[in-house]
């Protein structure tokens, strides 16, 4: 057998990576901002989503939603209460979203009336840091309850991100949560990341959390 | 865990290339893995040997060569290997950095293929 070595040097993900550079093009031309979600399972990814959505509807931007979870439209569902458009994506068992299923929900969306898209991730720390979707702001999540050290555990989701959102703060004390830490735990491994501390449910820092989104739109897209 | 999802896409590219340029079987894919990538070895290379099963690349070695991260460091100006993940920081003068030169590659530099005689 003849054998020899042939040169390659191509991203293993270099599919998911051409289809995401894609979408992002159309997203941009369409002066759309989109935002992907990552986080650990139950650190509130769809409670700030719900009162994002609606706090953005009310100030007049037109904002939509896609939802990534192995099973069940639960997410979506409670999302929909927003009065935004939704869609599940339903990954079958899968651990994160692709490129390709975000292009595939988006297919009957009129992508130039829309200001905001919101991608929830599949809730895993792990997996989707791999995969771009399109989104010009990777905004990871982590929960006062889910402890400070987080960011340490799972170095490579929070050095891929754009912003870090603490969520949950309404319980920061009765968890004892030491905010410095996680501020230089999330600095140790992603040097200067802007940090913002919400609770959905009491309101606390959504103002900020919305301007932060209002400033990414404005120096992404601006003269696009 | 995604490995098993990045195997096929690896297997997948692979045999493309392989097919390509006419070969009958890869025996060895050379893969260059950064610290900062996402994906696991251990659990690559198991997930390797199932999505090889069946295809141009069945009984194949891969080869990995795994990156350490580095990053430039604008007080000492030059690049600079870290030391951990967890520490962003240049290990000579201990400024911040997260301007990153390499460790998120998942790329493949080459493979070994099999011509029809």
């Amino acid at each position: 057998m003849k054998a020899r070595v042939l040169e390659i040097r191509k991203g293993v993900l270099n599919k998911n990576d051409e289809i995401a550079r894609g979408l992002r093009e159309r997203l941009h031309a369409a002066g759309v901002l989109t935002i992907n979600l990552v986080s650990s399972p139950g650190t509130g990814k769809t409670a700030l989503l719900q009162r994002t959505l609606r706090e953005l509807r009310e100030q007049g931007s037109s904002v939509a939603a896609l939802v990534g979870d192995l099973a069940t439209d639960n997410d979506a569902r409670r999302l929909a209460e927003a009065g935004v458009p939704v869609k599940q994506i339903n990954t079958d068992g899968r651990c994160h979203l692709e490129a390709q299923m975000v292009s595939d929900h988006l297919s009957d969306w009129d992508l130039d009336r829309l200001d905001y898209l919101f991608i929830e991730n599949v809730g895993n720390l792990v997996c989707p840091s791999s995969y771009d979707l399109g989104e010009d702001l990777r905004v990871v999540l982590l929960s006062v309850t889910e402890g400070e050290d987080k960011p340490l555990k799972y170095p490579n989701i929070f050095n891929s991100a754009d912003v870090a959102v603490l969520t949950k703060m309404d319980l920061a004390e009765a968890c004892e949560f030491d905010i410095e830490a996680a501020r230089a735990n999330i600095a140790a491994v992603r040097p200067g990341m802007r940090i913002v501390s919400t609770s959905a449910k009491s309101g606390v820092g959504v103002q900020e959390w919305l301007s932060c989104l209002a400033e990414e739109k404005q120096s992404r897209l601006v003269g696009v | 865990m995604h490995e098993l999802s990045i195997a096929y896409s690896l297997v997948e590219m692979a045999g493309e290339s392989a097919r390509e340029a006419g070969a009958v079987r890869v025996r060895a894919v050379h893969l260059r893995l950064g610290a900062l990538s996402g994906v696991v070895r251990g659990a690559l290379e198991f997930g390797y040997e199932i999505a090889t099963a069946d295809t141009l690349l069945a009984e194949s070695r891969l080869h990995v060569k795994e990156l350490p991260v580095r990053v430039y460091c604008g007080v000492c100006r030059k690049e600079v290997e870290l030391k951990s993940v967890q520490r962003f920081r240049c290990p000579e003068c201990d400024t911040p950095s997260g301007d990153i030169r390499q460790g998120r590659e998942l790329e493949i530099e080459s493979i070994e293929i099999e011509m029809p005689e």
